[in-house]
């Protein structure tokens, strides 16, 4: 009833092509965006904008990249935190040895960076396919996390291998407040989320796609393997190295090789496969689930604990957790494995028929 | 150049090496049985030590508790089975290989849980000390336990070799990686093979947990133990139980001989990657391992 | 027949292929005119679609020539084929499954793109005005063979008929010189095949694309080619117009597998 779209004809092909051809779609977002930027910054507590929502869209769009890789173009990689260590310690680099250089200029120099190394390490998947790239890419997170600790430059010589990133500053204006950190990065992930949409839905994504699903076909009908493997990996690492930059500077504070560890690779990978591969949407549904699923958890066990006045220590709580989250990944693949944007593509699509069953 | 040194250095590398295929086989067989990549190979070096370790330590004897873990690790086949591969049949293999991850989170979830996070160290009654009569009468040290594993993970390969090639149940797992369904078609039991590979994988796991519980300890980094098993993959093929070993041997000398030679000109810790680097290279000039196979695709 | 048939515009000459100890082709040779059809039969194995193979550069040769107008090549390239004009179907179907019909066959329009990944983030005029012009022509395509219907399903889902007919849309989105079909329509009913005959012999009369085809059904081949080449166990056996080829001796023994 609501989400009817008789009426709506679409008479030229550029109508067709929008992003949101329903109309309701188009309202919905507008809505989104408006909330997202105007209403959360005033109405948010500082706990949930610092701890909770920014991180997520970093997480976001980190999963953004590693969707474009892996997703899209069908390179797996376990790499993804080495991307944004890269893009994190650039752009600190950047921020520090290039005076009067603007933050997001700094983000962007700490985004090609992590491009250029994401060129070096896609080489191999000229030659290498499957497990074998996979593994090939863990040569990646490990050596550029190496490289990160021994080589003094990149943390500027500190002893303690901490170092707090610098404060945010534009346009004459202190970004120090959660609110503040919040719209820098919703701005930032909301144009990149943009430019990926558009970038895939043409010749880019589409050869990414072809590549993926049968990449002999693909170069058979003229798509060149080498420019558009390492395309996507300068792309994906471009993201990555940006949502690095964001999470060091918006997020923790302070720009640490510890935090770019394999587990976030993981993490990340994670939020790939439940949002759903290969698509936008998909990366962002991803990264809310398993950056609220924690939380829930806690909450769950903490109301547990009171509800039945029993003692669950931290220790069998963190196991506890380990084992529904791994139990959650597999049930979340058995029943589907196109993830959360597939389900949702169902839901929309009941809605369309709804009140009617069918 | 100190040969005697070098020696000791190498022998060292191929043993720890040997070490990195016990890991590495638990990979092949089921990779070579049932086409997953399984990653929660560590996790259950891990649950299977631990287990181990625990139930010594509560006064069991030795083989009572080896054979207790061992047909703990066959039911955890069994429910793996059941749980985990059945439902999944026949999806492609990054679905598989993201469920064996999930699978990692609830075995080291689940091995904490009932047996706690204290590191254990354990003892298999064969010291970590040189050989006599090496180091006296050569001035080489190599450990007599490094012997022993290397002896220990010969036999297991020997007897895994003939397992595949001359039983019938080992050409009908040979058939089910290739193909699922056409296994099924005729006529073989996919679950039954499932819950034997996944089985046996798990009594592997049991063995190399042993032998890198006394290495390192039982505690929670034996998981990591995975993460170096596979470069040995890379090189090896996965699906080679030979490779495995070929791949371990390769890895564990140049490992070695990088860590003592080169580490100390760079500042150290290039453990972390370097196998990587060198199974990468590798990979650069026989992209299938060296017993791997290569996939053709016929269009 | 139909149109008129030009000069000689692909030459193979004393082409030879193996896999291992297995020889797929040996010393075979042919050419085939301008505008015309081309059939290659043969009985299962005898290297038809390894002879395609070679044209378009999935397979490398151990020995021969190929001349494709005017250049001549040892081998092909198969990036270098598709630019010079030469598109191909698949036996075994070759799309890509996890997109839909639309992007299958705006796929095939890849290389006549040109605006870079940046112009295409950002959608600026350009990038736009090029995604909808090339979305045009592959409209003009659905059309053409009657698809409309189906254009935004992923082809994966689609029946066998129907993923042939993409296949050939997305091989004629890349307006090529020369269509290269490996059995179009193997597995289609009689209807099925109508249509499919239907679309290729328009294709051949209207653009005058050249075809080379491989193909199963003898009251096809017989009824639309210009000139058949007959392969059997790797090598050229017959080669010639179709009466020819339907009484010669030596085909007649190949198909009904006289010992030689």
């Amino acid at each position: 009833m609501l989400y009817r779209e008789s009426g709506q004809f679409k008479s030229t092909y550029a109508e067709d092509q929008q992003i949101f051809p329903i109309r309701q779609d188009r309202i919905a977002m507008a809505v989104l965006l408006v909330f997202a930027f105007v209403v959360v910054p005033l109405i948010g507590n500082g706990y949930w904008l610092s701890a909770i929502i920014t991180p997520f869209l970093v997480l976001a769009l980190a999963t953004l990249g590693l969707n474009i890789l892996t997703g899209y173009a069908g390179q797996l990689s376990l790499g993804t935190a080495a991307f944004m260590a890269i893009g994190a310690f650039m752009a600190y680099n950047a921020e520090l040895r290039i005076p009067g250089m603007p933050i997001i200029g700094s983000f962007i120099i700490g985004g090609l960076c992590a491009a250029a190394v994401g060129i070096v390490f896609g080489l191999p998947s000229l030659r290498i396919k499957g497990f074998y790239l996979a593994v090939a890419t863990l040569a990646c997170q490990f050596f550029v996390l190496w490289t990160i600790n021994r080589v003094p430059w990149f943390s500027n010589n500190s002893t303690s291998g901490v170092i707090t990133a610098q404060k945010i500053e534009i346009l004459g204006y202190d970004v120090t407040t959660p609110a503040g950190k919040y719209l820098l990065t919703l701005a930032v992930v909301a144009v990149m989320a943009l430019a990926a949409k558009n970038l895939m839905r043409s010749e880019t994504g589409r050869a990414f796609m072809a590549v993926r699903d049968m990449d002999v076909a693909a170069s058979v009908i003229g798509i060149p393997m080498m420019r558009t493997k390492l395309l996507a990996f300068a792309i994906s690492s471009f993201y990555c190295g940006v949502a690095g930059a964001l999470y060091a500077f918006c997020y923790l504070g302070t720009v640490e090789p510890e935090a770019f560890t394999l587990d976030l690779s993981f993490r990340i990978l994670f939020m790939v496969i439940i949002g759903g591969i290969g698509s936008i949407l998909g990366s962002f549904l991803g990264a809310a689930f398993i950056t609220l699923f924690p939380i829930f958890l806690n909450r769950g066990a903490e109301w547990a604990s009171h509800a039945f006045a029993i003692e669950i220590r931290s220790a069998t709580l963190s196991n506890m957790e380990f084992i529904i989250f791994g139990g959650l990944i597999i049930f979340f693949l058995i029943v589907e494995p196109n993830g959360l944007a597939r389900l949702w593509q169902i839901a929309k699509e009941k809605l369309r028929l709804w009140p009617f069953p069918h | 150049m100190d040969f005697a040194f070098l020696f000791e250095v190498v022998a060292g590398g191929l043993l720890a090496g040997v070490m990195y295929s016990l890991v590495a086989l638990g990979f092949v067989l089921i990779y070579k049985a049932s086409g997953v990549f399984n990653f929660a190979q560590g996790a259950m070096v891990f649950f299977a030590a631990l287990t181990f370790v625990s139930l010594l330590e509560r006064g069991w004897n030795f083989w009572l508790a080896f054979l207790a873990t061992a047909v703990l690790m066959v039911l955890l086949g069994v429910v793996i089975e059941r749980a985990v591969l059945r439902p999944l049949v026949n999806q492609p293999p990054i679905t598989l290989f993201m469920a064996t991850i999930g699978l990692t989170f609830v075995l080291e979830g689940l091995s904490q849980l009932l047996w706690g996070s204290q590191p254990h160290g354990l003892e298999l009654g064969i010291p970590d000390v040189p050989m006599e009569w090496l180091s006296q009468k050569w001035n080489i040290n190599i450990s007599q336990f490094d012997l022993f594993a290397a002896f220990v993970a010969g036999l297991l390969v020997a007897v895994l070799a003939v397992f595949f090639h001359k039983t019938r149940i080992g050409r009908a797992l040979r058939a089910v990686a290739d193909d699922h369904q056409a296994a099924l078609a005729v006529g073989i039991p996919l679950q039954h093979i499932w819950i034997i590979v996944w089985g046996v994988a798990g009594f592997v796991a049991l063995v190399a947990g042993m032998m890198w519980g006394v290495r390192n300890g039982v505690q929670f980094s034996l998981t990591f133990v995975a993460l170096k098993a596979l470069p040995v993959l890379l090189i090896g093929g996965f699906e080679s139980i030979p490779g495995a070993i070929l791949g371990g041997l390769i890895i564990g000398a140049t490992e070695k001989l990088a860590e003592v030679y080169i580490g100390p000109m760079v500042g150290g810790g290039i453990e972390s990657w370097f196998a990587y680097v060198v199974a990468l290279l590798f990979l650069l000039v026989r992209p299938e391992g060296l017993f791997g196979e290569k996939h053709i695709d016929r269009v | 027949m139909r149109g008129s048939v030009g000069e000689v515009v692909l030459s193979v000459q004393d082409v030879s292929l193996a896999f291992g100890g297995v020889r797929a082709l040996q010393e075979v040779s042919f050419d085939v005119r301008e505008h015309e059809v081309r059939a290659i039969i043969g009985p299962n194995g005898a290297g038809k679609s390894s002879m395609l193979n070679v044209l378009n550069g999935v397979y490398h040769p151990q020995q021969g020539r190929i001349r494709f107008k005017g250049k001549e090549f040892t081998d092909m390239d198969s990036h270098r084929a598709a630019s010079m004009g030469i598109a191909r179907t698949f036996q075994n179907i070759a799309l890509f499954k996890g997109m839909t019909v639309l992007d299958n066959i705006m796929t095939g329009r890849n290389l006549k793109m040109h605006c870079n990944f940046l112009q295409q983030a950002l959608w600026l005029g350009a990038a736009k005005r090029e995604e909808l012009e090339h979305r045009l022509a592959a409209e003009e395509i659905i059309d053409f063979l009657e698809i409309q219907h189906i254009r935004k399903t992923p082809v994966g889902r689609l029946p066998y008929g129907l993923q042939k007919r993409v296949e050939l849309g997305r091989a004629l989105a890349a307006e090529p010189t020369m269509l290269l079909l490996d059995e179009p329509m193997a597995g289609m009913n009689l209807e099925e095949k109508q249509d499919m005959c239907r679309f290729i012999l328009h294709v051949n009369d209207h653009y005058g694309t050249t075809l080379v085809l491989i193909e199963h059904d003898m009251g096809v081949v017989m009824d639309i080619s210009d000139r058949v080449v007959v392969l059997d166990y790797g090598r050229k056996i017959a080669d010639g117009v179709p009466e020819e080829i339907k009484s010669n001796q030596k085909v007649i023994d190949a198909y009904l597998g006289v010992a030689h």
